[in-house]
C-alpha cells in the first residue's frame, strides 16, 4: 500500500491522528496558538466520518468536564488548549486523575505568566510533570518535537492512558502547532461499539444490568482511611509507570564528553547545536526526553558517570533543569540555558552557552 | 543535501504560500521539509515571513539565524535578512520598492521583477509563482514538474482551474530572473 503523506500544521496533524484514532469525543475551546486543532476538526466533520463527537464548550472549565463525564462511560475523550486555557483545566485534570480514568489533555504552550503572549513558550513544564492541579497525582506527559510526533503520540498517549486509566498530556509548543512538516498518516482505526467498551472496561458507567455490581466514579472520599489506601493504590501505579513506561531519544552520546539535555522545540535547536559543536571538534551528545514524566533520570544518572557536563535548554526560566540535576546528583556541573516571553534561542545561542558555561570554563 | 531558506516580505504577497508550494514540491521527490511561519500579529499587514527548510536528512532546527538563500521582497526585509545569508549562499530579490538594493560582494545575488510582471501579464496573484520561477531558475532546488504536482496537491479544487496560470507565471518567472552578482 502507498504511504499516505501530507504536509500538515502540527495542530492539524494532532486534529487528524484523533479522528483517526478512533476517538469518540473532542471537547475544546478555541486560544492561539493551538486554534486550529478545533477548526480542522470543524471542517473536516469527522462525525460523518467516524461519528466521532466535536464540541465547542462554552468555556475551558466547561470542556474538561465534559471530558470528565465522557471518560467515566469508558470512551476515548480528549481537549486541547493553550497555556491561559489549560491553568482553567487543572481542577477537571485533578479529578480525572483521582477518579482514575483515561483522557488526553493536549497543550500548546505560549509564553506565561498571566494572559502572557501568543508565541512559544515551555514554561508550563512544572504545571504538566508536577501536578498543576491539587493533591497527589501525576500526568504522563509526552513532548512531541516534530509535527510527526505531534501525530504519533496521540496513539501513544491513548495507549498509555487506557493502559494506567489515568490522564496523559501532550506538552507541545506554539512552533510545533504552527509549522508545517511532513506527517506520515495512518490507516482509520474503528471507534469502539458500546458491547466492546462495557467488555473491556468494567469499570466504565455504562448502565447498570439486573443483578450486577453498581459502578461508581468519583474522586471524593470521606473516610480519610480509605481515601488514604486509594492513595496508596495511586502511588504504587505511579511507581510502575517511572518503572516502565519512559521513552527518550539520545543522540551523539557514545563518546559525548558534554550532553544537551532539551525536549520539544528546544531540542530541535540543540539538535542543530550539537551538530555546530560537533563542526568544530567538540564531542557533544543531545538527550531528548520525549515522557517528561516518567523523566528519563536513570539514563541521565547513567551519563553522569561518563560526561564532564550537562546543559540543560528550555524556553523558560530553568524548570526541567531541576529534574536533571537531581538524577546527577551533584556528580557534574548541570548549567541552564533559558528564552522566555515567546522567544526561541537560536542554535548559535546554544553553542555560546555550551562553550562559555561548560567547556570553556 | 540540506538547503535552509527564508522568504521575506509584505503580508499578502504569498510569502507564506510560496514556501508551501516549496515545501510541498519537496515533498513529491521525497525530501524532508520543514515551514515554520512567523505567526502573531505582523501577520495582519506588516512583514510576513517563513523559513523553509529542505533536507535529504532529519532536520533539525526549525528556528534558523543564517541561511543558504534568501528570497527578499521588501526594503524591510533587505534590511533584516540580507546579512544574514551564508557566505556562498543566495540572495534572490523584487527591486520593487527596494531603495537599498544588497551590496554584499560574498554571496550570489539575483533579482526578479515580479510585481512588474504580475501586472504586465494582469496576474496579480502570479506574483510569488514568478518568483518561485525565479529561484528555480538559479538554484533548481525541485524539479520543476514536482513544483506543478504539489500545486496541484496543495490547493483546493476548486482552484484548480488556475493551476495553468500558476504554471505560466512559474515559466516567466525563470526567464526573467537576472543574475546580479556571481562567484
Amino acid at each position: 500500500m502507498e504511504k499516505e503523506i501530507k504536509l500538515m500544521k502540527g495542530n492539524e496533524a494532532l486534529a487528524e491522528a484523533a479522528i483517526r484514532e478512533g476517538v469518540d469525543g473532542y471537547f475544546g475551546y478555541p486560544i492561539t496558538p493551538q486554534s486550529e486543532v478545533l477548526e480542522y476538526l470543524a471542517a473536516e466533520r469527522p462525525w460523518l466520518r467516524t461519528g466521532m463527537v466535536v464540541l465547542q464548550a462554552e468555556s475551558e472549565v466547561a470542556a474538561i468536564n465534559m471530558v470528565y463525564g465522557g471518560a467515566g462511560t469508558g470512551k476515548k475523550v480528549m481537549t486541547s488548549s493553550s497555556s491561559p486555557g489549560v491553568s482553567l483545566k487543572q481542577e477537571g485534570i485533578s479529578y480525572i486523575a483521582g477518579a482514575e480514568l483515561p483522557a488526553l489533555i493536549v497543550n500548546v504552550m505560549r509564553a506565561g505568566p498571566g494572559l502572557g503572549a501568543i508565541q512559544p513558550a515551555q514554561a508550563d513544564y512544572f504545571q504538566a510533570t508536577k501536578g498543576g492541579g491539587h493533591g497527589d497525582y501525576r500526568l504522563i506527559t509526552l513532548a512531541p518535537s516534530s509535527v510527526q510526533e505531534m501525530y504519533d503520540f496521540v496513539h501513544t498517549a491513548f495507549e498509555l492512558a487506557f493502559k494506567y486509566r489515568t490522564p496523559a498530556m501532550i506538552l507541545a509548543d506554539g512552533a510545533i502547532g504552527q509549522m508545517m512538516e511532513k506527517v506520515t498518516l495512518k490507516p482509520q482505526k474503528e471507534r469502539l461499539a458500546d458491547d466492546k467498551i462495557k467488555e473491556l472496561y468494567p469499570w466504565a458507567t455504562t448502565g447498570r444490568k439486573k443483578d450486577a455490581e453498581r459502578t461508581f466514579i468519583t474522586s471524593l472520599d470521606l473516610d480519610p482511611e480509605r481515601f488514604e489506601r486509594h492513595n496508596h493504590a495511586l502511588q504504587a501505579k505511579y511507581k510502575k509507570i517511572e518503572e516502565n513506561e519512559v521513552i527518550v531519544e539520545m543522540l551523539n552520546v557514545e563518546d559525548a564528553e558534554y550532553i544537551i539535555v532539551a525536549f520539544g522545540t528546544s531540542a530541535r535547536v540543540s539538535f542543530k547545536a550539537m551538530d555546530l559543536l560537533r563542526e568544530e571538534g567538540y564531542k557533544v551528545g543531545l538527550v531528548r526526553p520525549i515522557t517528561l514524566w516518567p523523566f528519563p533520570k536513570k539514563e541521565i544518572s547513567q551519563l553522569a558517570e561518563k560526561v564532564k557536563g550537562i546543559l540543560t535548554v528550555e524556553m523558560n526560566a530553568g524548570q526541567m533543569v531541576e529534574d536533571v540535576r537531581l538524577a546527577v546528583n551533584g556528580r557534574i556541573p548541570v548549567e541552564f540555558y533559558g528564552r522566555m516571553g515567546g522567544m526561541i534561542p537560536s542554535p548559535e545561542e546554544v553553542v555560546d552557552a555550551m562553550k562559555q558555561k561548560l567547556i570553556g570554563g | 543535501m540540506t538547503e535552509e531558506i527564508i522568504i521575506a516580505g509584505f503580508g499578502g504577497q504569498g510569502v507564506l504560500s510560496m514556501g508551501k508550494i516549496l515545501a510541498y514540491s519537496a515533498i513529491m521527490q521525497d525530501m524532508e521539509v520543514t515551514w515554520m511561519p512567523s505567526y502573531g500579529p505582523e501577520m495582519r499587514g506588516g512583514t510576513a515571513n517563513v523559513t523553509v527548510i529542505l533536507s535529504d536528512e532529519r532536520i533539525s532546527s526549525p528556528i534558523i539565524t543564517r541561511y543558504d538563500t534568501a528570497i527578499i521582497l521588501n526594503q524591510q526585509s533587505m534590511t533584516k535578512f540580507e546579512h544574514t545569508v551564508k557566505p556562498g549562499g543566495l540572495l534572490l530579490y523584487d527591486p520593487n520598492g527596494i531603495l537599498h538594493p544588497p551590496t554584499r560582494t560574498d554571496i550570489r545575488i539575483a533579482k526578479v521583477e515580479a510585481a512588474k510582471e504580475a501586472a504586465a501579464m494582469k496576474m496579480p496573484k502570479g506574483f510569488n509563482m514568478i518568483v518561485l520561477g525565479g529561484l528555480l531558475k538559479i538554484n533548481p532546488l525541485v524539479k520543476t514538474e514536482n513544483v506543478v504536482k504539489g500545486l496541484k496537491k496543495s490547493l483546493p479544487e476548486r482552484y484548480h482551474h488556475m493551476l495553468a496560470d500558476n504554471e505560466k507565471a512559474l515559466m516567466r518567472g525563470m526567464e526573467i530572473v537576472e543574475t546580479v552578482h556571481d562567484l
